[in-house]
C-alpha cells in the first residue's frame, strides 16, 4: 500500500472499491505485538506477547477480563483496545443486570462489530486501530472470535494476530484439528508453543507473555507469572530446545511447509483478514 | 403577562398528570406450580370492574417467546401494556437471529426491572405477575409484584391465591407430580378460590408449558357443591329467629 489520493478520508472510496483508511487501520493491528487464541469444546485460551519498552517500565496490559465468561486479547493501538474493553464490560454488566444472565458472546461480538463499522462510515471519525480476540463461553459452548477494525468479525478454532503472527498461525494450522477434544492443560501448552513461534528464537519466559483461560466451570482468569513460568519449565519449551511435539505431527511433517506456503498468500487481498 | 399557569404548561405537564392511584378492571388470582415435565398455571377469565364482574372472557395467561408463559392479576389494561413490552422484547431477541433466545429467567428479571422502575416513579403497573417456563430442561417459576418484589419458587400465586391456594400447595405439592395430578391439584385450589373469592368466576383456563411447547386449554368450568345442610335452611337456629 502506497500513499495515494484516495486515502485521506475514511469516507472516500478508491476506484478499485477499497477504503484505504480502514486498511491502514488493519495495518496498525499487524504492527502490534502478537496475540493468539485457541479453543476446545469447553475451554478457550488467550495468550499474548508482552514486551516492556525498557527495563524500567511496566508491561502493556493486553488481555482484559470482560465478564466471568468473556475475555479479550488485543493487538494494535492498546488505547483503543482499552476503550473497547470498557464498552464490552459495560454491555455485559447491563445485560446481566436486566436479565440475570450472562450476555451471549455472539451478541457482544456483533455489537462490537457494528460499533467498529460506524467508524468506517463517518467523515469525522476514524476506525479503531485494534484487533480483538474475544474468548467466551455461552449456552452453545466455547467460542473464539476475531473482531477487525473494518467491522468484520469471524469465529475461529484458533487464530493469531499482530506482528510475526504468521509463525504462530503456521503452528496452529498444524495442530488445530485436535483442539476440539484437547484438555485445558494441553490447550495452554499449545498456546505457549504458538507464542514461542512468534518470538523467533528469543527465550520464552513468563516475563514476556501473558496467558488467560476461560472454560466450563472456570471463570475468565489471567494466569499469574509464577504459574506460567512453572508451565514453561514443565513443558521444557523455553528457548533453544527443539519443539516437544507429539510424535504424530512429526510423521506428517512433510505437510507443514506446504501449509505455511499457502498461508503466506492470504495477506494480499484487500479487506480480507 | 406571564402567570405561573403558563410556566407549568411550558415545562412538562408535570402539574397536570397524575400517577396511577387505583386499578379499574382487574383480574383475580393466578396460580402456578412446577410439575414433572414443566410448569402448570391456572387463572380464571374474569375481569371485575370494582364489585361488578364485568368481563367474563379475559385471557390472563399468555405465551412469551419460545420458552415462557405469563399469567397476570390486577389491572387488565396494564397487563396489555406489559404484553406489548414483552412483544417488543421477544421481537428484538428474534431479530438477532443467532440461535440464542431469552429464557423464562431472563424474562422474569426483565419484568422485575420494569415493575420496579415504574414503582420508583410512583406510577406502577398495577399487576402481580407469574412467569413460568422451561429452557434446556430447566424448569423456572417466578413471581413479580407491582412494587417489584420478585422471587422464584416451586409454587406461586397472586392475590387471594396466596392465602387460599398456597396452603393447599404447601401440603400437597410434590416434585414429581404428573400432568393429571397437577391439574387436579390446581383445580382443587381454583375451586377453593371460587367458593371464597368474590371476584372469582367459574370459567377458567389451565396452561401447560414443557420443553416441547406450550398449550393453553379451552375455557371450562369447575363443578361446585352447594348441598350442605346448613345452606338448605340457613336461618334455622339463627340469633333472633324462632
Amino acid at each position: 500500500m502506497f500513499r495515494n489520493q484516495y486515502d485521506t478520508d475514511v469516507t472516500t472510496w478508491s476506484p478499485a472499491g477499497r477504503l484505504f483508511q480502514v486498511e491502514y487501520a488493519m495495518e496498525a493491528v499487524k504492527q502490534g505485538s502478537a496475540a493468539i487464541g485457541l479453543r476446545s469444546k469447553t475451554h478457550v485460551v488467550l495468550a499474548c506477547v508482552n514486551k516492556a519498552n525498557s527495563e524500567l517500565s511496566s508491561h502493556q496490559k493486553k488481555i482484559f477480563k470482560v465478564d466471568d465468561h468473556i475475555g479479550v486479547a488485543i493487538a494494535g493501538l492498546t488505547a483503543d483496545g482499552r476503550v473497547l474493553s470498557r464498552y464490552m464490560r459495560s454491555e455485559c454488566i447491563n445485560y446481566g443486570y436486566t436479565y440475570e444472565s450472562p450476555l451471549p458472546v455472539g451478541r457482544l461480538v456483533v455489537q462490537l462489530a457494528d460499533k467498529a463499522q460506524v467508524c468506517t462510515q463517518r467523515s469525522w471519525k476514524r476506525p479503531y486501530g485494534v484487533g480483538l480476540l474475544v474468548a467466551g463461553l455461552d449456552e452453545s459452548g466455547a467460542h473464539l472470535y476475531y473482531n477487525c477494525p473494518s467491522g468484520n468479525y469471524f469465529e475461529y478454532q484458533a487464530f493469531a494476530i499482530g506482528s510475526r503472527s504468521q509463525a504462530a498461525k503456521t503452528y496452529l494450522e498444524r495442530k488445530f484439528e485436535k483442539f476440539t477434544e484437547s484438555s485445558r492443560d494441553d490447550l495452554v501448552k499449545d498456546a505457549l508453543f504458538a507464542i514461542r513461534e512468534t518470538l523467533q528464537g528469543e527465550k520464552l519466559t513468563s516475563a514476556v507473555c501473558t496467558i488467560a483461560v476461560v472454560g466450563v466451570g472456570e471463570a475468565f482468569n489471567i494466569l499469574d507469572q509464577k504459574t506460567v513460568q512453572a508451565l514453561i519449565n514443565e513443558f521444557e519449551i523455553s528457548g533453544e530446545e527443539a519443539p516437544a511435539d507429539e510424535s504424530a505431527p512429526e510423521q506428517s511433517g512433510g505437510a507443514a511447509p506446504d501449509q505455511s506456503g499457502a498461508a503466506a498468500e492470504e495477506e494480499a487481498a484487500p479487506m480480507d483478514i | 403577562m406571564v402567570s405561573s399557569q403558563n410556566e407549568s404548561n411550558l415545562l412538562s405537564s408535570e402539574g397536570d398528570s397524575q400517577r396511577t392511584q387505583y386499578p379499574y378492571v382487574t383480574g383475580t388470582s393466578v396460580i402456578g406450580i412446577k410439575y414433572k415435565d414443566g410448569i402448570l398455571m391456572a387463572a380464571d377469565m374474569g375481569g371485575s370492574y370494582g364489585s361488578t364482574i364485568r368481563y367474563k372472557s379475559v385471557e390472563r395467561l399468555k405465551q412469551v417467546g419460545k420458552h415462557s408463559l405469563i399469567g397476570a392479576s390486577g389491572e387488565i389494561s396494564d397487563f396489555q401494556e406489559i404484553l406489548r413490552y414483552l412483544d417488543e422484547l421477544i421481537l428484538h431477541d428474534n431479530m438477532w437471529d443467532d440461535g440464542n433466545s431469552l429464557g423464562p429467567k431472563e424474562v422474569h428479571n426483565y419484568l422485575t426491572r420494569v415493575m420496579y422502575n415504574r414503582r420508583n416513579k410512583f406510577d406502577p403497573l398495577w399487576n402481580s405477575l407469574v412467569l413460568g417456563g422451561v429452557k434446556n430442561g430447566q424448569k423456572y417459576l417466578g413471581s413479580v409484584s407491582m412494587i417489584g418484589v420478585h422471587f422464584e419458587d416451586d409454587h406461586v400465586a397472586t392475590g387471594f391465591g396466596n392465602h387460599l391456594a398456597r396452603p393447599i400447595l404447601r401440603e400437597e405439592w410434590r416434585e414429581d407430580l404428573t400432568f393429571e395430578e397437577g391439574v387436579k391439584l390446581l383445580e382443587k385450589c381454583m375451586r377453593n378460590l371460587l367458593y371464597r373469592d368474590r371476584s372469582a368466576v367459574n370459567k377458567m383456563q389451565i396452561a401447560k408449558i414443557t420443553e416441547e411447547g406450550l398449550t393453553i386449554s379451552e375455557p371450562y368450568s369447575l363443578k361446585t357443591f352447594w348441598n350442605f345442610a346448613a345452606f338448605k335452611n340457613p336461618t334455622v337456629g339463627a340469633e333472633g329467629s324462632w
